[in-house]
């Protein structure tokens, strides 16, 4: 089972993000999935996780996630209240939104960590700091849980006619960043 | 890539939702509305399928949850399939009704989010409501994932409506633990689900100007006695009927839930433990590793609460040389009734009377506290350690904060 935690702020669409990868998982991609919000009430701005959980058999576990393969940080600034690396596994990864560089985040000890400049993607294609499609996409590249055509295929089916090309675009860009090499 | 016809069929969605498209497929003529924290989704999910077309019927918000079923009873009293949902104080405020509606015998279907009662507020989950509702002639079923919250709407109709039970149902579903949470659900199609069920045919129980009567009338005492005993042989019938009705929708969708309860690994089992609603999972797991450890654990899931299914727990005891297998037994409450045991296992305790191996009760995720893993491994050695003389207390409070 390989189980992934969202930290975004309210109103960032951190769980959006968290149910994109587990339908692309569930329905396109053959897999079990299972999706859940830090449960409550919800502030815009506050700190709230997402959950993903996938494997190839049925989900019978409803206890909270406490392990991690992957943690996903949609907001820096996160960084400064609350611990991400809690719960991450020994080979567990973790991928933040950021300007700054893999070497400036070393203090935090974990073995495997990605960075990408999710905001400037989404500032430039959506012309919005909504920066969740793009991380959605970035962990896609580096982990490859979904295939990218299924990721796309979630956003096509889940969000409003409206939004879905450019989101698509987000993903594709993100996705690309890490697949070095591979075409646009 | 799946087509998108095949994928709507193998949707990604929450357990609110997933009783929504229950609820849908069932084709309820009256849903009357009232919101309330974790339930809301599911009215607001109907109300799209009402105001978009997909969900051909008469849906109105009410000013409060006694309204609500106040106005689903009246829709019933004309003959019309209907649906409400609630959940936690709403429950509470529409108790009064609920009695109404069981003891006049209207077939109508609620689905409530099982959330804690106040005072201490809060919105989390736990068994509280629908436990105090225990004697108010409703039917209890409680559901493992989304897919049995679906699956069990369905069937709840099905119960309801069979002329010999025409008893209410609640459908309790997990707040938040299963109405947030998102999972694979297979919805089935409109037409399997038509055969299954088809239109509702009410009973003579109904407003008829061509064959005026009484309905949801005053009774004596020379006679409530006998009303009340025919509630109480419906219930009974009913626990004929849940598995037989669990049977057929198995036969047409491919999906079997044990009918009153399931004994999941209870075949050998030297050491089980009761539970109902999302955390049976968690707790198959817990057994399953416990297995491979060389420890005899099962799962006993109870499903029908109300009905208490009495005989079903008693004859998963013995095998089928009629040994007792069991060393000791116990059982989840995430519900308090203060001043004795947890309401679950009281009646599971009632139930094995006869059989004298230790029984202890735990009372756990009260108001949305997670039950972990390693909490339900702990259960388990506690039921080692009793059965093997071990003294312990009875009545537990798993993780409470300090020791006594």
């Amino acid at each position: 089972m390989i189980e992934i935690r969202w930290h975004g702020r309210g109103g960032q669409g951190g769980f959006t993000a968290a149910r994109l990868l587990g339908m692309a998982a569930a329905q396109y991609d053959e897999c079990y999935a299972q999706a859940f919000p830090s449960f409550g009430p919800e502030r815009r701005g506050a700190p709230v996780l997402g959950f993903t959980r996938i494997d190839k058999s049925p989900i019978h576990d409803h206890s909270k996630v406490y392990e991690c393969d992957y943690v996903v940080v949609l907001d820096e600034s996160l960084l400064e209240t609350i611990d991400v690396t809690q719960g991450i596994k020994p080979h567990g990864r973790l991928l933040i939104n950021t300007t700054k560089k893999q070497k400036d985040f070393a203090k935090l000890g974990v073995s495997e960590i990605f960075t990408i400049d999710a905001t400037a993607i989404a500032l430039e294609i959506l012309h919005q700091p909504i920066t969740n499609t793009a991380m959605f996409g970035a962990l896609v590249a580096i982990s490859g849980i979904v295939s990218l055509e299924a990721a796309k295929i979630s956003i096509s089916l889940s969000m409003a006619p409206k939004l879905v090309e450019k989101n698509q675009m987000v993903v594709e860009k993100a996705y690309y960043l890490f697949k070095q090499g591979a075409s646009l | 890539m799946t087509n998108q016809e095949n994928a709507i069929h193998r949707t990604f969605i929450s357990g609110n939702d997933a009783v929504a498209y229950g609820v849908q497929l069932c084709r309820p003529e009256v849903i009357a509305s009232y919101p309330i924290t974790p339930q809301t989704t599911v009215v607001e999910k109907l109300s799209e399928l009402v105001a978009n077309g997909e969900l051909d019927c008469q849906y109105f918000n009410v000013e409060s949850e006694h309204s609500a079923m106040a106005a689903t009873m009246g829709a019933a009293m004309t003959g019309c399939r209907t649906f409400t949902a609630t959940s936690s104080q709403g429950l509470l405020y529409m108790c009064e009704m609920l009695n109404y509606v069981s003891g006049s015998r209207f077939p109508i279907v609620m689905m409530n989010a099982n959330r804690t009662i106040a005072a201490p507020w809060n919105i989390y989950g736990d068994h509280r409501d629908s436990m105090a509702m225990r004697d108010s002639g409703w039917m209890q079923v409680y559901v493992e994932d989304g897919q049995e919250a679906l699956d069990s709407i369905i069937q709840a109709y099905k119960l309801a409506e069979n002329c010999d039970v025409s008893t209410p149902v609640m459908v309790c579903v997990d707040g938040f633990v299963l109405t947030h949470t998102y999972e694979l659900v297979k919805v089935p199609k409109q037409e399997e689900v038509d055969a299954f069920l088809p239109k509702y045919t009410p009973t003579d129980n109904i407003l008829d100007l061509d064959h005026p009567r009484g309905l949801c009338i005053s009774v004596s005492p020379e006679w409530q006695t006998e009303f009340r005993y025919q509630q109480y042989k419906a219930m009974e019938k009913a626990k004929e009927i849940i598995p037989a009705i669990d049977q057929k929708f198995n036969k047409a969708f491919g999906r079997f839930y044990g009918g009153l309860i399931e004994a999941y690994k209870c075949d050998d089992a030297e050491y089980v433990l009761v539970g109902l609603g999302s955390v049976t999972g968690t707790m198959k797991i817990v057994a399953d590793s416990l297995r491979e450890e060389g420890i005899k654990a099962g799962v006993l899931k109870i499903r029908f609460y109300r009905p208490f299914p009495n005989e079903a727990i008693q004859n998963i005891i013995k095998n089928q040389k009629g040994k007792v297998h069991i060393k000791a037994i116990g059982v989840i409450d995430k519900a308090v009734s203060f001043g004795n045991h947890g309401p679950v296992y009281s009646d599971v305790k009632a139930a094995l009377s006869g059989f004298l191996f230790p029984k202890l009760n735990f009372i756990a995720g009260l108001s949305g506290r997670d039950i972990k893993k390693e909490d339900i491994k702990e259960m388990y050695q506690k039921l080692i350690c009793v059965s093997h003389g071990e003294e312990t207390t009875e009545i537990q409070f798993t993780g409470l904060r300090w020791k006594e």
